[in-house]
């Protein structure tokens, strides 16, 4: 579903694009690290993460992996690992093309490439365009780069089972003679990715390896409890459509239809996410100042209810978030000497004025 | 963000216009601070393509790049850039007072007062978000290391005569906002929203439009909807009315205005660099001068909204008058300066790419510390601050309903007297807890003692009487037998005892560099006469 479409003709559109700048940085980067047949790539993931002999520049194979459709190319890639874990020689997948299931429906997936070493790791590359200064670089660009690396070590184990199972299926055909150590088995997938990027100032790559294994079971556990697409459609009214052509108002009752949980934090990942903050913000709903705030405030969810509570007006007074609520009110009345609706504390109505002295005049630049 | 803030928030989503989260501002405000508005290229590591920089509202400077990925020209910006920021630094250089620091003794080893010398104001640079103060710890570590042809004849692609200079100021500047409560390097989304709280999330605050926009927000207008449009309104020609901050910029921006008119400026200087004659090189050299001119007002659209609304944040905060602590905490600042004043002067390297053991864990513990003490000041220059400390139970203020004199055991009885506080705030309180009061700007300790049993019976209702708080107020008062006056507490006074002490003390002293022990990883090992060596260029080098 083309969300930024939905989003433009929903009349909040998202603010995300590329400028033209980072994107011919990002491909010239790209191109420069895989230049030479991949020999810097390949050197770099020998360097980082061995897997065997050090690569000879020029010997690397790198298969061909154009077909037609993304079915197609999946399973041009899938044959290409098969052959390159069989060869035991280095092996650069440019552009792979990978399949995963999500939610009851494929996701085709591209990572930048795919090394197989000639121990038959298989390593995902990611190549990066933000830089890694004195050997660090940007945390919350690197945890995005492992959450991305994790889909596609995801996508890879599955290609590697099926690898296994087509090894056994043909050694067994063979009569077993020859199932030794290697027929069957399945291929490792390096729970280690490698990120590449930019080394200081310079368009050098430099790389390190990247554990992703927290980033793995993180998403194992979120693609399982996925709520299946059929599911879904199958609590839509009859009818439903995301056609973008259709009227806003048709298609804002469509998309509604959907339940959506926004939090300030879908605003860097979904084209969707203005739309979703309008829609919590006209319903007064308190995570969209925060999830943490509405954490604080236990079963109160709405911005009504919690003012109200503060106030004394409502909220049950056994309630220990409306108890805190009430007097953090009490007390920001009293610090900034308004009235406040509940009823304020005597003792503490007029308070420590002493602290409140206030020396020294304003100086304004 | 505790839960008064949160309730700020609230108040603030419900009223569509910001409310206050400070009564006083918390930071010192230069009476001549430069304003920084860098913007950078999409997608290379600190390229900058402009700059509006000065301490004059009405007259920044206007700095460019016309191609970001010229390394001449960068070098040009930079120099430019130089010319700017040093001399304004160097403007605070020489006006010293005296003052006095304890230093270890070379020889003996203890530690004795030594005379040195205190800049008397330190600058103030103002970036408009949080990203511009990354952007500059960037430009200092891009620069810092850079050879001149002066230090090293032989340097391919030497940078101009100040730049590494400037690089190590703006390491300075970068490395000292990571302090808590510093005033040297400061983001005004930052100042903003640590003064008012709008009714958006954090993460939305940190765009200087919008959260200005819920600040400025007049009565009986909707600073949420003033808010939005600045976030997204976009002209008719699909531009963002409201800049982003930067240094980033909006990608429409960059693909729609930008990338032609680099071209233009780039095919202006091919024709250039091609002409045949001096009469067709007059007519080129003016179109290239006015494909600069072009870049120069893109920039300038863009930077300059940002800078008015600093200057407007300025404003905003000028409304608030300067907590007293925000002075204490800025001589900390000219510390810091004249110290990095004085290792410029020495001849010392620029700043190592990474700090030693020592070094690192010093910073570390300086960190804790001015943490510590800035949640204390700005809790004892504040009641809403306050506020926030009674609420979590780590303060409770109260009117004293009752002193019994009463004195030490011991061969010379000093007076401890016993003072009882009814209070409706619920401190954590176990025996013994010391609890600290504000004596004329200096803390006075006591110590908690019991709950007076007869308030017990009510001391569930929180709206009436409170509970009784009976404590030993342990110093301050003098020397003699007797306590000095005014020194006690007498009743009817309101006071607000604090469970955290006012003021830090400094962690256990670390060993010198040089004494570095093998668990944490030996000594450093010595760097070269210049210091580090200066990165690695190579000729398609993008910075």
């Amino acid at each position: 579903m083309p969300k930024a479409a939905l989003a433009e003709s929903l009349g909040s559109p998202s603010g995300f694009g590329q400028s033209q700048f980072a994107f011919m940085r990002g491909h010239a980067f790209e191109a420069r690290v895989k230049s030479d047949g991949g020999t810097e790539l390949l050197r770099l993931t020998h360097a980082c993460l061995g897997g065997g002999p050090e690569p000879e520049p020029g010997t690397a194979r790198v298969p061909d992996l154009t077909a037609a459709g993304p079915e197609g190319r999946a399973g041009r890639t899938a044959l290409a690992l098969r052959e390159a874990t069989a060869a035991g020689a280095w092996t650069l997948l440019d552009h792979p093309m990978l399949a995963l299931d999500v939610a009851g429906t494929p996701a085709f997936l591209e990572p930048d490439a795919v090394v197989v070493a000639p121990d038959g790791t298989w390593t995902v590359v990611e190549i990066k365009s933000f830089p890694m200064i004195d050997g660090a670089a940007d945390a919350a660009k690197v945890g995005a780069a492992a959450r991305q690396a994790a889909v596609y070590v995801l996508a890879l184990e599955r290609v590697a089972a099926q690898v296994a199972a087509q090894d056994s299926g043909h050694v067994s055909e063979q009569g077993a003679s020859q199932a030794g150590e290697g027929a069957g088995l399945v291929p490792e997938v390096r729970q280690r990715a490698l990120l590449v990027c930019p080394k200081d100032f310079s368009n050098l790559p430099a790389a390190s390896p990247v554990d992703i294994r927290k980033q793995l079971a993180v998403t194992r556990r979120q693609l399982s409890r996925l709520t299946r697409v059929e599911d879904i459609a199958a609590t839509l009214p009859p009818g439903t459509t995301f056609d973008v052509n259709r009227p806003a108002a048709e298609l804002a009752a469509a998309v509604d239809a959907v339940p959506a949980t926004y939090a300030p934090e879908c605003l860097a990942a979904c084209e969707l996410a203005f739309h979703c903050r309008d829609r919590a913000r006209a319903a007064g709903e308190l995570t969209s100042l925060g999830r943490s705030l509405r954490a604080d405030l236990g079963t109160l969810t709405t911005v009504e209810e919690a003012l109200a509570a503060a106030r004394g007006a409502a909220g049950d007074p056994d309630d220990p978030a409306v108890v805190a609520l009430r007097w953090a009110g009490a007390l920001r009345a009293e610090a900034l000497g308004e009235s406040w609706g509940g009823s304020a504390s005597e003792t503490s109505s007029d308070g420590v004025a002493a602290t409140a002295t206030v020396a020294g005049g304003v100086r304004c630049p | 963000m505790s839960l008064i803030d949160n309730l700020a928030r609230l108040e603030a989503t419900a009223g569509g216009r910001a409310r206050p989260r400070a009564t006083v501002r918390h930071r010192h405000l230069s009476e001549r601070p430069l304003v920084f508005v860098p913007l950078v290229t999409a997608g290379e590591a600190g390229a900058p393509l402009g700059a509006l920089i000065g301490t004059e509202r009405t007259s920044p400077r206007l700095l460019t790049v016309p191609q970001p990925r010229d390394r001449d020209l960068r070098f040009a910006f930079l120099s430019r850039l130089a010319e700017i920021l040093l001399p304004y630094v160097e403007s605070y250089e020489g006006d010293v007072e005296a003052a006095e620091r304890t230093e270890a003794d070379a020889e003996t080893g203890k530690r004795v007062k030594v005379e040195v010398e205190l800049c008397a104001d330190a600058p103030q640079l103002i970036v408009p978000s949080r990203a511009g103060v990354e952007f500059v710890r960037l430009l200092g570590r891009s620069m810092r290391f850079r050879r001149t042809a002066e230090q090293d004849p032989d340097a391919p692609y030497p940078a101009p005569p100040r730049v590494p200079l400037l690089g190590r100021w703006l390491t300075h500047f970068g490395e000292r906002s990571r302090v808590p409560g510093s005033a040297l390097l400061l983001a005004m989304t930052d100042l903003l929203s640590r003064h008012w709280a709008t009714g958006q999330s954090s993460l939305e605050e940190q765009h200087l439009g919008a959260l200005l926009a819920w600040i400025e927000a007049p009565e009986g207008t909707s600073g949420a909807e003033a808010a939005l449009r600045a976030e997204l309104a976009r002209g008719a020609d699909g531009q963002l009315l409201c800049p982003p901050a930067g240094p980033a910029t909006d990608p429409a921006f960059d693909n729609q205005l930008l990338a032609p008119a680099i071209e233009r400026y780039d095919r202006a200087r091919t024709a250039l660099a091609a002409a045949s004659d001096g009469v067709e090189a007059d007519g080129l050299l003016a179109a290239l001068a006015a494909a600069e001119r072009d870049i120069d007002a893109l920039v300038e659209s863009r930077t300059r909204p940002t800078w008015d609304a600093v200057w407007r944040g300025l404003d905003a905060l000028c409304t608030l008058p300067e907590a007293p602590h925000a002075v204490d905490r800025w001589r900390g600042d000219r510390w810091s300066f004249t110290g990095h004043r004085d290792r410029v002067a020495a001849g010392e390297p620029p700043q190592p790419r990474v700090d030693d053991a020592v070094t690192a864990a010093n910073k570390l513990g300086t960190r804790e510390r001015e943490q510590a003490r800035l949640d204390a000041q700005e809790a004892l220059d504040d009641p809403l601050v306050m506020a926030g400390r009674r609420l979590a139970g780590e303060a409770f203020a109260g009117v004293v309903t009752d002193v019994v004199m009463a004195y030490s055991e011991g061969r010379s009885p000093r007076p401890r007297p016993l003072v009882t506080v009814r209070t409706g705030d619920r401190p954590h309180l176990d025996a013994g807890v010391k609890v600290y009061r504000s004596l004329e700007g200096k803390p006075q300790a006591a110590q908690f003692v019991a709950y007076d049993a007869d308030a017990d019976a009510d001391s569930d209702d929180v709206g009436g009487g409170g509970r009784l708080v009976v404590l030993r107020v342990l110093d301050k008062m003098g020397r003699g037998k007797e306590a000095e006056p005014g020194s006690v507490p007498e009743v009817g006074d309101r006071l607000c005892w604090t469970l955290f002490e006012h003021e830090q003390r400094g962690g256990p002293r670390l060993p010198e560099p040089e004494d570095t022990p093998w668990t944490h990883g030996g000594p450093p090992e010595g760097a070269g006469p210049l210091g580090e060596r200066s990165d690695a260029v190579t000729s398609e080098d993008i910075l």
